[in-house]
């Protein structure tokens, strides 16, 4: 029978059924799922890596040896991985290597909405793109086989709306593949110029045979319609499309992103009186047809920004268009907000009240820049604060030294957090840096890394020790705070910025969400003490609101935390707990 | 069939997918086709959430679109409100009238909008409102609000109570399933 599973779950099963062995990856939406399903076969060893670069070096070591191997990343992972898989583009493979990267149109939890498919045409390597849950996984089985073929890694493409969807599936059984033997080869694996001069042609052939493969591949199809509108599309576009026209436009749907086909569509132009390309993101398959001398119309219909739905490919190609009706009043918006109970809460509004320029990251705590703690002034990259801050510092001197800080979460600062240290400890600027250990991956749902303890089975695994870490690269001044104590963290921040030298503040709690954590009974409001001052206010807990003048919290999301009760000075909230 | 559409809409970390797990295997075993389009990521902590369940024949697109949606559970008022602009002309609402305040509201930055029953009926709306958290609180946890909606959606569907039975067997831990049995009815015949 068959089986409602997410593009990501499809993406774990078609990686089994390969038989690929081998798995590193790093955590990010929208491809986190993809290794977490991965890791429940026993027959794959899974691993998160502490970055994608790292991931992408371990699956090529993996495939070097003669297994097949995958990992796999976001979008903007794949820019952090860049420099492995521009060189394994000229090495090649042993066995299979598919390199999975998951594109957020929309942005629903990225910093950018940066299209993959110009990496693929970049660094000269095939990738394919599924449009649903069946075909992620039937193109994960593809992508080893094209690997092992054309002796290159294979990227697959997803998106949030393939990733993050359900559909139907059929459900195949394991091939274990044998081991391909190791072979030393010099000219092929060591890419220093004299080798890698005569691998850039092997590419750029690979890439012709690979042309040729694609114009009569069954992943690259025509479906006929009436010859009046043809559109070219592929990923979920292509669903829209079918949404909106059903049998009634030609489409050529494409599985194939790199390298795109020539005569494929050359035939399929001929055949219809008006061209058209649907794609998310940039104009890629749009510049090709161009490039073919086609006449064809793409961006200046539907839009290079955001996402597509149904209805806005029915506006933009003369479909129909549904609509709703709205009420008169106005719908406050709900952005995301920190947990009650977060423990990045209480350091966030100590640098608030410190009034410190902070440098930010990549993850839950980028929340802090929201109103009211508005405790943040950039996040750029995975890394970019303490870098950012050194430099920050190096240009204004004692004036930033004083009340500049960078903020980096624990699995953020071993992605990459760790080499911008080592500058600050190298080339020494009076800087202090805050590492937020809430000891796990929170943004992505709480995945294992290096600072844990735990692997991503959850067994016992190395852990490393983040003081010992830093006092080793040279950081005399490394301490550390729980971030549920105000007054802690207020002495901390206030004498590392005065210290004449490099700090880091180790602001450890675990994340309120987490399963082990115990939480305290929730706080309630003694009316009488409130003074509605809204001193608790400041915190921006969702968990207090002012109900006639007065602080009240919803005993629903209180965890007891004790953050807001530091700031009363009325002694107006109390332990639910302390009578019965 | 024509495709039908289901949205499940709240706030993140109230329990959706639940619900669209729970839905998507009852559907799955009833012969459709099914697709379900979920959120991860960011919105999850406290956002606006929205699950998209599509059923049918066959089901291109993964979302609903605007004027779309056959029905939309919603585990919170004002995010019923907020999508009301998704539900077809004669498509019907189901929703909890527990309230959570979101930050510009908590802020005092904006006003959290009175009456939505009445001013979503007032559209021409089919409105089934009722206070799903008390029932759940009456099953026995605050958290078996998903299954009192699933169970009110439920007395709208066309499909025999085992097959709903079934899909909960097959989604929630044993542990779990009475509390969450007693919730489903509560929410079908509240």
């Amino acid at each position: 029978m068959k089986q409602l599973i997410l593009g990501n779950a499809a993406v774990a099963r078609g990686l089994y059924e390969a038989g690929c062995c081998v798995i590193s990856s790093y955590p990010g939406t929208p491809s986190t799922e993809i290794t977490e399903e991965a890791a429940k076969y026993d027959a794959i060893y899974c691993e998160w890596a502490p970055n994608e670069k790292v991931a992408m070096e371990v699956a090529f070591g993996a495939c070097l040896a003669g297994k097949r191997a995958f990992c796999a990343m976001k979008h903007v992972g794949l820019n952090v991985a860049a420099d492995p898989l521009f060189t394994m583009s000229y090495t090649g493979v042993n066995a299979g290597l598919v390199i999975c990267v998951a594109d957020d149109a929309g942005m629903h939890s990225s910093q950018n909405e940066q299209d993959s498919r110009n990496h693929a045409a970049a660094a000269k390597v095939p990738m394919l793109e599924p449009a649903d849950s069946a075909e992620a996984l039937a193109f994960t089985k593809l992508a080893f086989e094209l690997s092992e073929e054309f002796d290159t890694p294979v990227l697959l493409k997803m998106c949030t709306r393939v990733s993050h969807s359900q559909s139907l599936v059929e459900l195949g059984e394991r091939v274990e593949q044998a081991r391909r033997e190791y072979v030393k080869d010099i000219a092929k694996y060591v890419m220093m110029p004299g080798n890698a001069i005569r691998r850039h042609p092997v590419v750029e052939q690979r890439t012709a045979a690979l042309t040729k493969w694609a114009e009569s591949a069954p992943v690259n199809r025509v479906e006929k319609g009436d010859g009046k509108l043809g559109i070219i599309t592929a990923s979920t576009s292509y669903q829209y499309v079918k949404e909106v026209f059903g049998e009634k436009a030609s489409i050529l749907k494409l599985g194939m992103a790199n390298p795109l086909p020539v005569e494929l569509i050359r035939g399929f132009a001929a055949g219809v009186e008006r061209l058209v390309v649907v794609e998310e993101l940039d104009p890629v398959i749009e510049n090709h047809c161009r490039a073919l001398g086609l006449e064809v119309s793409g961006k200046e219909l539907l839009p290079v920004c955001g996402e597509f739905s149904q209805n806005l490919v029915a506006a933009s190609l003369g479909g129909e268009v549904h609509t709703g009706r709205a009420l008169d009043v106005a719908i406050p918006p709900r952005p995301p907000v920190m947990c009650a109970g977060c423990p990045h809460r209480g350091l966030f509004y100590t640098l608030s009240k410190n009034k410190c320029t902070v440098l930010g990251d990549i993850g839950c705590y980028t929340l802090g820049a929201v109103a009211p703690l508005s405790a943040m002034d950039m996040t750029l990259c995975m890394g970019a604060s303490i870098s950012a801050l050194h430099g920050f510092n190096k240009a204004l001197g004692a004036e930033g030294e004083g009340k500049t800080v960078a903020v980096i979460g624990d699995s953020t600062f071993m992605h990459s957090g760790m080499t911008g240290l080592a500058d600050i400890a190298y080339n020494q600027s009076n800087s202090t840096v805050i590492i937020l250990d809430n000891s796990i991956t929170g943004m992505t749902g709480h995945q294992q890394n290096p600072t844990t303890g735990y692997n991503i089975k959850g067994e016992p695994a190395g852990k490393i020790d983040l003081e010992a870490l830093c006092r080793a690269m040279g950081f005399n001044r490394v301490r550390v705070v729980d971030p549920y104590d105000l007054a802690a963290c207020d002495k901390a921040v206030k004498e590392e910025l005065a210290a004449a030298e490099p700090s880091v503040i180790i602001s450890r709690r675990p994340c309120a969400l987490l399963k082990y954590v115990k939480h305290a009974p929730p706080l309630r409001v003694d009316t009488d003490k409130c003074r509605g001052c809204k001193a608790c206010m400041k915190i921006a807990c969702p968990a207090i609101s002012m109900r006639e003048g007065k602080a009240h919290v919803d005993a629903t999301q209180c965890v007891g935390c004790g953050v807001c009760e530091q700031l009363c000075a009325f002694g107006a909230f109390e332990s639910a707990g302390k009578e019965g | 069939m024509q495709t039908k559409n289901v949205m499940i809409v709240g706030v993140g970390g109230q329990g959706s997918l639940l619900a669209s797990k729970l839905l998507g295997r009852l559907l799955v075993s009833q012969g459709y086709d099914v697709k379900v389009s979920e959120v991860h990521g960011m919105s999850q902590r406290g956002g606006s959430v929205v699950t998209y369940v599509r059923y049918g024949d066959q089901v291109a697109s993964p979302v609903i679109d605007k004027g779309e949606a056959d029905f939309i559970v919603s585990f919170e008022l004002l995010e019923a409100a907020r999508w009301l602009p998704y539900l077809k002309p004669d498509g019907q609402i189901v929703t909890s009238t527990q309230q959570i305040d979101p930050m510009p509201v908590i802020m005092g930055a904006a006003a959290y909008p009175e009456n939505l029953v009445e001013k979503m009926r007032a559209t021409g709306a089919k409105v089934d409102a009722m206070d799903c958290l008390a029932l759940a609180e009456q099953a026995g946890s605050s958290k078996a609000v998903n299954l009192v909606l699933m169970g009110r959606l439920s007395h709208y569907f066309d499909m025999p109570e085992e097959a709903w039975q079934q899909a909960m067997e097959s989604v929630v831990p044993p542990k779990f399933l009475e509390l969450n049995k007693r919730a489903f009815a509560l929410g079908k015949n509240a």
